[in-house]
């Protein structure tokens, strides 16, 4: 057996297990993480009810999900979930509307110091949002994830290339990795390139110039939250297609979305993705059990006999929060210079 | 009548109250310059003119019309235009996109606008594709400007535009004012370097605690000589 066939089977095993899963793990935390840092650029504040929210959103499509199945409307493989989507956002973009009126437009009228008030309401929100979810659904985990369940399996792929390691690509891997490119490159075309979009820069700029430019406020909040909702929806379904859906697991989501945009760099759209691939390769590289990878490289003398995992994987909020420390204590302003949250 | 009149205004942020029956006038092509001690509610005349704080009496008319009950908005759409003291242009926007939304609220082709403006300040054109956080303060202030223009305004309203610039960015700006004077607009300017601001004035205000303590041209102002003690040094 030639040493570069047992390099390919070590890297072949680490784009499974590590590359992939990191990929759209990182493209789910950044669409979440977008979502926060548009809410915190136009309505000022840092949104706690972020992961609720895509529980909320998450609810939504598996109830539509259920639906459609139930009747039969199903698309021979294509994941169900993917056709309700639209649905779900017009329903999630409803909810968040609403509570914009009941809730944030009153601090938004009394101009209260926005950042401190509206993270405290924000809060509030959370746990009213976890708590429809978790009336209408229930706490147990879920899977709705129908159709193919993989682009191509690992032995297919073992079949193909005539490799000892196998890669399977997961339909909500790929999914998650072309949904996600696509719609941040739809963002990005807005906020940059059309006239709303512009408009929405400027009101985050200077929200007094963008009155005396005769921008409407109301709309601008109104036209955030609705790609707060798309945002929101896409990432919680996408996450549970992935990894099934679960109340608690989608509000913890809140520790590595916040994590991803401070080391970004509050406020920065590009920072906000840095961040959650870092996050989101930090987490997977940190607890991966490195044993077989290292088998395939290493001469039989060295080989190890523990897992040569480095943090066991209940750990894995832990890193959001050792990253999410060290940035605000190393540079509070994150890769990207976002703006410093402290004296806001 | 004059184009733009605020009459016997009378305004306070609270219970404080900071105009007392100010009037303030001005004329298409005319520069007027309102000057005083802090705290005489320089600014504060911009904002009831504005709209952006309410007079509890008094009017505003535009070509002999009321607009007091306006929205900021409406007025801005009627033709007044506001260059803000700080904070006057969107900071992370390249200077095209600040002139782009300048002119957010009209329905028709500002592409022309956009040109006048480059023509006025050429400095602008050459660095239309960068953003405005990265010009210098005179550069800056001519985004303010043009982002101001953009909407063809009949009135110019700027708020202390030289407040903390050099003195060489400081001729810049007048020789910047008095351009757009001479293009047909009516300017008022609020302005803290009193005897720089009177000498290019055509009228003048003098304010003290929000009442008009004199008024007269340029010339006059500079040469009263209660006027000079009081506010000019000598």
């Amino acid at each position: 057996m030639s040493d570069s066939i047992d390099i390919i089977n070590a890297f072949a095993l680490l784009t499974n297990f590590v590359l992939l899963p990191a990929l759209s793990y990182g493209s789910q935390l950044a669409l979440g993480a977008l979502a926060v840092t548009l809410v915190y650029s136009i309505l000022r504040f840092s949104n706690f009810a972020q992961g609720d929210s895509m529980a909320f959103g998450t609810m939504i499509v598996i109830l539509l999900t259920g639906f459609m199945i139930g009747n039969g409307w199903t698309v021979t493989g294509i994941p169900t979930a993917l056709l309700v989507i639209p649905i779900a956002i017009i329903g999630t973009s409803i909810y968040m509307l609403t509570i914009d009126r009941l809730v944030y437009r009153h601090y938004r009228r009394i101009k209260a110091k926005q950042n401190i008030v509206g993270i405290t309401a924000s809060i509030g929100v959370m746990f009213i949002t976890g708590g429809i979810v978790r009336f209408i659904l229930g706490a147990t985990p879920q899977r709705f994830e129908d159709g193919e369940r993989f682009i191509f399996s690992v032995r297919e792929f073992k079949a193909f290339t005539g490799l000892e390691q196998g890669i399977a690509l997961k339909t909500s891997q790929f999914l998650t990795i072309t949904i996600a490119f696509l719609l941040v490159a739809f963002l990005f075309y807005f906020l940059q390139k059309t006239k709303t979009g512009k408009a929405m820069r400027a009101y985050s700029d200077n929200q007094e110039l963008a009155l005396l430019s005769g921008i409407d406020p109301d709309k601008v909040v109104q036209i955030t939250w609705l790609l707060v909702a798309a945002l929101t929806t896409i990432a919680g379904a996408l996450y549970g297609l992935d990894k099934g859906f679960a109340p608690q697991q989608y509000h913890l989501l809140l520790l590595p979305i916040f994590a991803s945009v401070i080391v970004g760099g509050i406020g920065s759209p590009l920072g906000a993705i840095a961040g959650a691939f870092l996050v989101s390769f930090s987490e997977v590289l940190l607890t991966y059990a490195y044993k077989k990878f290292l088998i395939y490289l290493l001469p039989l003398s060295m080989h190890p006999k523990s897992l040569v995992q480095l943090i066991g994987t209940e750990y894995k909020y832990a890193i959001s929060f050792v990253i999410l420390v060290t940035v605000l204590l190393i540079r509070p302003t994150g890769l990207f210079k976002g703006k410093v949250i402290v004296g806001e | 009548m004059a184009y733009l009149e605020g009459a016997n205004l009378v305004a306070a942020y609270g219970v404080v109250p900071i105009l007392h029956e100010c009037s303030v006038e001005v004329e298409k092509g005319e520069l007027a310059v309102i000057v005083g001690p802090n705290g005489a509610g320089k600014s504060t005349v911009m904002r009831v003119l504005l709209g952006m704080l309410e007079a509890t009496s008094g009017s505003v008319t535009l070509e002999g019309k009321d607009i007091s009950m306006l929205s900021t908005q409406d007025r801005i759409s009627k033709g007044l235009a506001f260059v803000p003291q700080t904070k006057n242009v969107f900071p992370s926007m390249t200077v095209e996109e600040n002139l782009q939304m300048g002119g957010f609220i009209r329905k028709d082709d500002i592409s022309k606008t956009i040109e006048e403006v480059y023509s006025l300040f050429p400095i602008l054109h050459e660095k239309r594709k960068q953003l405005a956080e990265e010009l210098s303060g005179g550069q800056r202030q001519q985004v303010a400007f043009g982002r101001a223009m953009m909407t063809k305004p009949s009135v110019m309203l700027l708020d202390e535009p030289t407040a903390g610039v050099s003195p060489i960015v400081m001729d810049e700006i007048f020789s910047n004012i008095l351009d757009v004077r001479n293009a047909g607009m009516a300017v008022l300017m609020v302005e803290q370097n009193a005897q720089q601001a009177l000498n290019i004035a055509d009228k003048g205000y003098v304010l003290v605690s929000g009442r008009n303590e004199h008024t007269g041209t340029g010339r006059e102002l500079i040469n009263d000589p209660e006027v000079r003690k009081k506010f000019l040094g000598g």
